[in-house]
């Protein structure tokens, strides 16, 4: 126990200070550019290297760094979305009230703008989180949509299959068909760029994929002995859906939703930057990235790397945690 | 519930015939055929190996699915034909215990829920669930202390096929079919749920069908047997003394094949079945006599006619040419 | 007396599965003379399965698992030599016949191919010579039209055509020692008989010592010189075949004999059932593994481990025949 305690300190201080060092290499002042990249990669694989030795000496060698990470930086975005209103932001979206803010300030995590300013003074990490905002719900609400509708054909077509899964599968095959962007671009063209038909277009996205997983594995259960114990006791076709199969479906189901948020996050961030999302000044992820286009970038990379680094973390956190989900419930792995 | 005095039997098929089509037009013959009796309080074993069509029977008897042609009577009641509506409640008092006790049980489910399901389906709410569950979780030999709250992959393959079993009585059944109950269990428990199928039976006044493919396993726990080769019955006999009876060359060379510790005590006649003949497709099942590709006995006729089930005494009746009366 | 072809010496399989340590297999021995067959008779955990599967060195030590005792084969530890020692032995000396036998055969390779790739391999022969021999081999495991059974798929046969295929592919190179587990378990009945035996004919015309492992005490009876009985990773019992089956000593073994239906017994019988589940190998009892379940269990037997002394590992073992002998 002696022994251990120095090292588990050890392992506590390489990990604060691979994220003081994150931050350090955020700040102008103190390194040139190259360096501050140097520093950064160094601060990065410090505090992945120690957090994940922390982690096994305290909850076991089963610890899984990356994913608790992605957990933790998904809670952290959740509450500030959440609670964007009330934490100490700069002005995100209202050009007025940063007419006394410095221009394409950079990051300085020790000054009033943590992560900088944009072209208008605006900032950036009150958009990131408003743009945060959209983003996750654009994508929460369109996989929500895609799952219910996607997971309902797909366990009617997996049930009942001959003629209702036959038409299924032509919808499905259908809207697999259509290019995703260009189906996209048209309905951008058609609807209003409002968060609430951008979800929508988007949601069609997403009920392909969802039909043929709840169709397979649907089909997979339903041949099994306790549906066919439920149905000799009587059970109707919906409580055999409902009670027998709905629960044993989910699970997968869920999983790949999780991953699909993320897909939809980025698929929300190219119509952005495409112009054809939510329009500036409210922020999105994808046109504050926009922002950066032409020499912007080269000028101030922080206007592009802020929104790029949150758009990553993101994605990353949410494919690890629907990838850790998939195979802790992937039907296949189960043992039964 | 109380079961009204029943006249004739409590379950009766005739003429079942089960195909399953696969493709390019042509079909699998699972059961061409068949007809059964099982008498209030009897056990009609169906012996064969896989492919023979015995489970397929099986679940035809419980209309799922329903045979394509044949009819099936529960307790004076015709089952065929009826709608999905009317058989949900027809065939209820039918229930079926399956091979594998783990897939048989919903895996997010747990046993109390499990039992209670029928209840539950039925509306049969009330006072004293807990209670009820109780007592027939004591009624097949497990402790519901310890097993009321698990979920399935926490029993084992004995314990699963009890709370099927107690799932199937919670229903109140007359005719209870058994698709090889013992077949995935480790040979140390099969006895176990052997005899509880025996005493279920008596305590609860059952018939039952119980496939199987084991000689020794049917014999034991049947009164009457219904030997199947290919889709077809082949004979019918009492099972006491069965391995001394039987006639049929196909039963025969069953009996034959068993292990010589089984088999002393059986006839000294063997069958030896032609080694190169295999098991035909049930695609395309010999004309005649479908077993006579694999028969000693097969001459022209076995091709050409087809022998049907014929009384030779004592309950006992066999298809077959060739057996001497 | 020659030395045995087959010492098996206090050999132990343990595996470290996410839930624990488990030992598969804990202190078995046994010795197998050429020409000699024994027959390994367990449930599903008694590590039948791994034992048959460590003596033939498919299972070595490793990351997650551990093989302690030796296993010699003419004198030879297989767990010495290399992996390359190892696989220079399979086919040759050592040849294995497995459950399933659509999973032991490559559907997209010939009948034909499975037995000559082999027979080029380890005994260089040619083309020709090679499909000459492997016509052979399927005519010595009974298949009928051999050339033309060659030239097909394996999922053109039955399963009983194919695990005869199988048993060509462990005779091609004229093994010592045969292992055999569950070769007939996913066999229709009628077919089990010919398998297993062809088995025993090939055994007594080629002098092969042969392990024949299941869970079905028929198939072992009458067919076996010797039978060792395992139950939770030990060999309980060890004996000669018509002793075990007629006078068992461990009450395990004369339990799952007595519990097993019988042809000649009255319908409707009650069956001598063992009570209790089989033991979980992640957290098996102390003392006897069989203790909990045994008819005979005083206290001494959920302590005390007992050891393998006269054929039988228990404390008090029994010591009347069956009365109705299997």
């Amino acid at each position: 126990m002696s022994r251990t305690l120095p090292k588990t300190l050890l392992s506590a201080v390489g990990f604060v200070a691979g994220i003081a060092l994150i931050l350090l290499s955020a700040s102008p002042d103190y390194f040139v550019t190259a360096l501050r990249l140097v520093v950064a990669v160094a601060g990065v694989a410090l505090m992945i290297v120690s957090g994940s030795a922390l982690g096994k000496r305290l909850f076991g060698d089963d610890f899984d760094f990356s994913f608790w990470f992605s957990v933790t930086w998904l809670v952290l975005l959740g509450l500030a979305v959440a609670l964007a209103a009330w934490l100490p932001l700069g002005e995100h979206i209202d050009v007025a009230n940063s007419l006394d803010q410095p221009i394409n300030a950079s990051p300085d995590p020790f000054s009033a703008n943590p992560l900088g300013t944009n072209l208008f003074g605006l900032d950036l990490l009150a958009r990131s989180v408003y743009g945060a905002r959209s983003s996750l719900v654009i994508a929460v609400t369109a996989v929500v949509i895609g799952t219910v509708i996607g997971g309902a054909i797909g366990m009617v077509a997996g049930y009942f299959q001959k003629s209702v899964d036959r038409v299924v599968g032509i919808f499905t095959n259908s809207l697999l068909a259509v290019p995703p962007l260009i189906l996209l671009i048209a309905l951008a063209t058609v609807l209003e760029p409002k968060i609430r038909n951008i979800a929508f277009a988007l949601s069609l996205l997403t009920i392909p994929g969802m039909v043929r997983l709840a169709r397979a594995t649907t089909m997979l259960y339903a041949p099994r002995e306790f549906v066919v114990a439920a149905r000799a006791l009587g059970a109707t076709r919906a409580r055999i859906l409902f009670r027998e199969l709905l629960p044993n479906v989910l699970l997968p189901i869920l999983s790949l939703a999780i991953v699909m948020i993320s897909i939809l996050i980025v698929a929300e961030a190219s119509l952005s930057f495409l112009g054809l999302g939510i329009e500036p000044p409210e922020p999105t992820w994808g046109n504050m990235i926009a922002e950066g286009e032409g020499s912007v970038f080269e000028d101030y990379p922080h206007i592009v790397l802020v929104p790029g680094a949150f758009l990553f973390l993101t994605v990353f956190a949410f494919n690890l945690v629907g990838e850790k989900a998939r195979r802790r419930w992937d039907p296949r792995s189960v043992k039964l | 519930m109380t079961t009204p005095a029943l006249k004739g039997p409590a379950l009766e098929a005739t003429d079942l015939v089960v195909e399953f089509p696969v493709g390019r037009g042509q079909k699998v013959h699972a059961v061409s055929g068949v007809s059964l009796t099982v008498a209030p309080g009897e056990t009609l074993g169906i012996l064969g190996e896989s492919g023979c069509g015995k489970s397929t029977i099986g679940r035809a008897l419980i209309q799922m699915p329903a045979p394509d042609s044949g009819t099936v009577r529960l307790n004076d009641r015709e089952l065929t034909g009826l709608k999905a509506k009317e058989l949900r409640g027809a065939r209820a008092r039918m229930q079926i215990i399956m091979q594998d006790p783990i897939s048989s049980l919903n895996p997010r489910r747990k046993v109390k829920d499990l039992v209670w399901e029928s209840h539950a389906i039925w509306g049969y709410d009330g006072d004293d669930k807990d209670g009820k569950i109780d007592e027939v979780l004591r009624a097949v030999g497990l402790d519901p202390e310890t097993v009321r709250d698990r979920r399935p992959h926490e029993l084992y393959g004995g314990q699963a096929q009890r709370v099927c079993i107690a799932r199937a009585l919670m229903m109140d059944p007359v005719v209870l079919i058994c698709d090889e109950p013992v077949s995935s269990l480790d040979v140390s428990v099969q006895a176990q749920i052997l005899n509880l199928l025996e005493a279920t039976k008596a305590r609860y006044d059952l018939s039952l069908v119980f496939i199987a493919h084991d000689v020794a396993v049917v014999k034991n726990i049947s009164d009457r047997v219904m030997v199947m080769y290919l889709g077809k019955s082949c004979e019918v006999l009492p099972s006491e003394d069965l391995h001394l009876r039987a006639v049929h060359p196909y039963t025969r060379l069953l009996l034959s094949s068993l292990p010589e510790a089984q088999q002393s005590a059986s006839a000294g006649d063997t069958v030896v079945a032609r080694v190169a003949a295999e098991l035909p497709s049930p695609i395309d099942p010999p004309s005649g006599c479908r077993f006579r590709t694999r028969c000693p006995l097969a001459t022209d006729r076995c091709a050409a006619e087809e022998p049907l089930l014929r009384d030779i005494g004592a309950g006992h009746q066999v298809a077959c040419h060739h057996v001497a009366l | 007396m020659t030395a045995p072809l087959l010492e098996v010496d206090d050999l132990r399989t343990r595996f470290l599965t996410p839930r624990g340590p488990m030992q598969a297999v804990d202190g078995v021995s046994l010795t197998l003379a050429a020409g000699e067959t024994i027959g390994i008779v367990g449930e599903s955990g008694s590590g039948k399965s791994v034992l048959g599967r460590t003596i033939m060195g498919l299972i070595t030590n490793g990351p997650t698992t551990s093989v302690t005792g030796s296993v010699r084969l003419d004198g030879v530890d297989i767990h010495g030599l290399t992996a390359k020692g190892r696989r220079a032995l399979w086919g040759t000396r050592i040849a294995m016949v497995f459950q399933d036998p659509m999973t032991s055969l490559n559907p997209t390779k010939l009948v034909g191919t499975h037995l000559t790739e082999s027979l080029r391999f380890h005994r260089g022969l040619s083309r020709g010579a090679a499909a000459t021999r492997a016509v052979e081999l399927l005519k010595q495991v009974g298949i009928p039209e051999p050339e033309r059974r060659a030239g097909q798929y394996p999922h053109e046969l039955s399963g009983g055509m194919r695990q005869r295929v199988v048993i060509a592919m462990a005779l091609a190179c004229d093994p010592q020692l045969l292992i055999a587990d569950e070769p007939t378990t996913a066999l229709d009945v009628t077919v089990q008989k010919q398998i297993l035996d062809l088995l025993q004919s090939l055994a007594e015309r080629l002098r092969m010592a042969t392990i024949l492992i299941s869970h079905d005490l028929g198939t072992v009876s009458g067919r076996t010189d010797r039978v060792a009985v395992m139950y939770a990773g030990r060999m309980v019992e060890t004996g000669e075949t018509g002793r075990i089956f007629a006078q068992p000593r461990h009450p395990y073994s004369g339990a799952l004999i007595e519990s097993i239906p019988r042809l000649d017994a009255a319908t409707h019988s009650l069956l001598p059932a063992i009570v209790g589940q089989p033991p979980n190998m992640l957290n098996p009892p102390a003392g006897c593994r069989f203790a909990p379940r045994c008819a005979f269990a005083q206290d001494k037997c959920r302590t005390e481990s007992p050891e393998l002394v006269d054929d039988v590992a228990c404390h008090f073992p029994l010591t009347h025949a069956l009365e109705v002998p299997a």
